[in-house]
């Protein structure tokens, strides 16, 4: 093996690119399984709640072209213990409104969507419960709350301080529901050989999809199933799980013996693959006059769904940002007429740090502290409800690192008093920060000589490229641990058949796969050096390793990223137009593995928490049941011409404890805290607190 | 109902039968397998079916294919013309101008429209100067005329010096 330059750390061009810009890197749809492809088309319930009294599919049998129609009458029978929505066809109840209840197989695309017009489905309706309020009589405490986390936290007494506290901020924040939205639509493209499936599918982590697949086809284990997902168009939470599109696509093929296409359309990307919960938090923070907290108290109030329990950890980012010795944080949920609710990029932090920081801006103006540096007299010294040390945590230098960058100093406290023509400006400041984490994960390694150059290695891990670069951070890892140049390297990742991996998700996929294969080529090398001199045998060697699971050190530190982001708004008076024309936002998240991705993962972050400040909210209709706002015509998202100036950087952060590589993931921190700095912003142009997300033109004049 | 006709799509013509409801963006990846432009709302809201139809941008979810007739149907592919990449390919990768890759070929081809659009001095939204022979490309115009391409995965910032420096080096006014 000869020495080359290390790579990580480096902004490396992605492998993927120049397939992906051509458009030729095969996503779901896009493989050759071999032979014509049916299209499956659904059809959905039009009720919220209530039970199918009448089912009639013949002249959608009866049409050219149709293959076959799936019912509640003659699906194939699911077995196993499924969760959520996933037993699909297997009873006339309907819980959520857009719930499948009949399945078109056609030859063409056109002919199953015109089949779905002529299947007739008839219901006994109930009005759907569908309003979130914090009066509720019904709301729950969940046993545990996602992630493992304890469904409340409460240290010392919280009601006393805030009593006798010199300053208080007592408020109410409202986060709407919110759809994940990938630009890529859920697609299942499946075919059975035998008692073999295979699916190419859109997803998050192919070995997370095969277990529902086992469980409801009644198979004897992973092996007769193979998922296959190189090129993900983008998830954000929504393709983690098994939603209903995996379990029609393979009932419909095996129903017609060939293979068939299930692609989502993106109004049914609002009923089928899951959201955001809406959250109501109150947020109760005491004070001294210099602004050192005594209490904080986050109480969230946030849905379920008839058919699963997801208790979002919306509080979780209270439990480490800030000291205080009183603090309380708790999650109540309500059950209702809703779809499955599911992960969406940060679920937690994201709607808690708005609600959080939001509330320490109130408090900085109510103290007349600079809103940094309220922040850095509450730093903690150690993890303040697990009373443990941080593995780093780089919040205060993020802050002032931010501050310098963005021009902080010398702004003036007082909000609503400088105007540029019609508009009103303001700057606003949040904190960000996000668990880093470790999850198990194996890998092959090969190493095979070639007879015209150097030795090829083939490193075999399922993880998942969602667009977080994984296919080039991945590579430049196993180069730099293995000794040789990316170019000598071969990754597979994206198949069911490769090593097990978690998902893309939570923020782990670097952490534990990178983890992996920093493990497995060491042991590589330690073969070739002890077995074979240095050098490749003609037959080659493998290796299998890998990771068990969190760092070693999950139990005795506290492992988290940090960040700060700065934000200058912009509100027309006239109109209540809001725009943000430029923005710093300053990382500590430890090793940076490519400087080129990284920075578009922190841009797309900071960029979706703007989209969330101003933009996102999906509304339910309270009588029928249904978001009324379907589609990305009404369902806004950021454009391009929402996007100003953003300047992003990172700190030096060296951790030894978080795992092989010293990094802690990158995909989620960019989101948090951003809706709060907008927010702050805001206020700081207008006088205007708005708590109840997106701030629209309206908001201005109430 | 079922009909003839003969698209001409990234320099090679192929007959074929199409349903007449068939879109454009439907025939290209359902019948042909030309899965370069990709499909993400259907409804023409989100632009990642956008190709060119004789050198100008559609999305092609919103063309029936019966309607094509004789015009070129270039793809983000057929821009790369002989299998080089072109510049707007080379300048996205190292712009890193995307993530998740899906909006991208549209991307790409709408980009190769606005550089077009601003040469032949099409105004936008921004534009200040209506009377110009040809359109200033500043980061303002690439923002506004790029809006028809949702990117969620937000490279917006990265999408705009991508296509700058092809604008630029092509002669656009910047």
């Amino acid at each position: 093996m000869t020495t080359v330059d290390r790579v990580v750390g480096a902004g490396i061009d992605r492998i993927d690119g120049p397939a992906k810009v051509r458009g030729t890197a095969p996503y779901a749809y896009e493989h050759d399984p071999g032979e014509p492809i049916a299209h499956v088309a659904l059809v959905q319930s039009t009720v919220n709640r209530g039970r199918i009294t009448q089912l009639d599919p013949t002249r959608a049998e009866a049409m050219a072209g149709v293959l076959a129609v799936l019912t509640p009458a003659n699906a194939p029978r699911l077995s196993g213990d499924l969760a959520s929505d996933l037993p699909v066809l297997q009873s006339l109840d309907v819980h959520y409104q857009g719930q499948v209840v009949a399945v078109v197989v056609a030859e063409t695309s056109e002919v199953a969507k015109a089949a779905v017009g002529e299947v007739s489905v008839e219901y006994a309706a109930e009005p759907p419960d569908v309003r979130l309020a914090v009066d509720r009589p019904d709301l729950y405490a969940p046993e545990k709350i996602m992630a493992g986390y304890e469904t409340d936290s409460v240290i010392g007494d919280v009601d006393g301080a805030l009593a006798a506290a010199a300053v208080t901020v007592d408020a109410t924040y409202e986060t709407p529901t919110q759809h994940n939205n990938p630009i890529e639509m859920h697609t299942s493209m499946a075919r059975w050989d035998g008692d073999q499936l295979t699916m190419w599918d859109a997803n998050q982590g192919p070995h997370n999809i095969v277990n529902d697949l086992v469980a409801g086809f009644a198979l004897d284990g992973g092996h007769q199933v193979r998922i296959i997902s190189p090129y993900v168009g983008g998830a954000f939470g929504s393709k983690a799980f098994t939603h209903p599109n995996q379990m029609v696509a393979a009932m419909a093929a095996r129903v017609v013996g060939r293979t068939v296409v299930l692609e989502l359309t993106r109004q049914q990307m609002f009923s089928l693959v899951g959201h955001r919960t809406p959250t109501i938090q109150r947020v109760r923070l005491g004070a001294d006059p210099e602004g050192r907290l005594s209490a904080i108290s986050h109480e969230v109030v946030e849905h379920t769904s008839r058919v699963n329990e997801f208790a979002e950890q919306t509080a979780t980012p209270t439990r480490v940002l800030y000291a205080a010795p009183n603090r309380r944080t708790t999650h109540r949920l309500a059950r209702l007429d809703v779809p499955p609710p599911t992960i969406m990029r940060a679920p937690g932090e994201t709607p808690g740090m708005f609600a959080l920081e939001s509330a320490m801006d109130e408090l900085a103006h109510e103290l007349g502290i600079d809103p940094v540096e309220l922040r850095i007299r509450n730093e903690p010294t150690e993890d303040p409800e697990r009373h443990i040390p941080w593995s780093s945590r780089s919040l205060v230098q993020c802050l002032r690192t931010g501050a310098e960058r963005f021009g902080w100093a010398g702004r003036d406290l007082r909000p609503g008093v400088r105007t540029d023509g019609r508009w009103l400006v303001g700057t606003g400041v949040a904190a960000a920060t996000y668990p880093a984490r470790r999850r198990k994960a194996d890998c092959r390694i090969s190493v095979a000589g070639t007879p015209a150059g150097p030795a090829r290695y083939v490193v075999e891990i399922d993880g998942s490229d969602i667009g977080t670069g994984a296919w080039t951070a991945l590579t430049q890892i196993a180069a730099d641990a293995l000794g040789v140049g990316m170019g000598d390297v071969e990754l597979r990742i994206g198949d069911s058949r490769l090593p097990f991996a978690g998902g893309a998700g939570g923020s782990t996929g670097l952490a534990s796969w990178g983890s992996a294969i920093v493990l497995t080529a060491r042991e590589l090398r330690r073969r070739l050096e002890d077995e074979y001199g240095g050098q490749v045998p003609p037959d080659g060697v493998t290796v299998d390793g890998g990771v068990p699971g969190p760092s070693p050190h999950a139990q005795e530190r506290s492992m988290h990223s940090f960040g700060a982001h700065f934000v200058e708004v912009r509100v027309d008076a006239d109109t209540g137009e809001v725009r943000v024309p430029r923005a710093t936002s300053v990382y500590a998240a430890g090793t940076i593995v490519n400087a080129k991705t990284a920075r578009s993962q922190f841009l797309g972050g900071f960029c979706m928490g703007l989209s969330m400040a101003l933009h996102e909210e999906s509304v339910q209709d309270e009588v029928h049941g249904h978001y009324a706002n379907h589609d990305l015509a009404e369902y806004h998202v950021a454009t391009n011409a929402d996007i100003g100036e953003i300047d992003i950087a990172w700190l030096d952060e060296d951790d030894p404890y978080v795992n092989e590589l010293g990094l802690k993931g990158i995909g989620e921190i960019g989101i948090t805290g951003a809706a709060a700095a907008v927010a702050n912003g805001y206020w700081h142009a207008t006088c205007k607190r708005i708590r109840d997300l997106p701030i629209t033109p309206d908001k201005y004049f109430r | 109902m079922d009909t003839e006709i003969t698209l001409r799509v990234d320099g090679a013509a192929h007959p074929l039968t199409v349903d007449t409801r068939t879109t454009l963006l439907d025939a290209l990846r359902e019948r042909l397998r030309n899965t370069s432009p990709k499909k993400g709302c259907d409804h023409g809201q989100c632009g990642a079916c956008t190709v060119l139809l004789d050198g100008r941008r559609v999305n092609s979810c919103l063309v029936l294919a019966v309607t094509v007739g004789d015009a070129e149907v270039t793809t983000s592919d057929g821009l790369a013309a002989g299998g080089q990449p072109h510049p707007l390919h080379r300048s996205f990768v190292e712009r890193d101008a995307f993530q998740c890759g899906y909006c991208t070929p549209g991307q790409v081809c709408s980009a190769a429209g606005v550089i077009e659009e601003a040469r032949a001095g099409w105004p936008s939204a921004v534009t200040a100067d209506l009377t110009a022979a040809d359109a200033e490309l500043t980061d303002a115009e690439i923002r506004e005329r790029m809006s028809g391409n949702l990117c969620r995965c937000a490279a917006y910032a990265n999408i705009v010096p991508a296509v700058a420096d092809v604008a630029q080096a092509s002669g656009v006014r910047r």
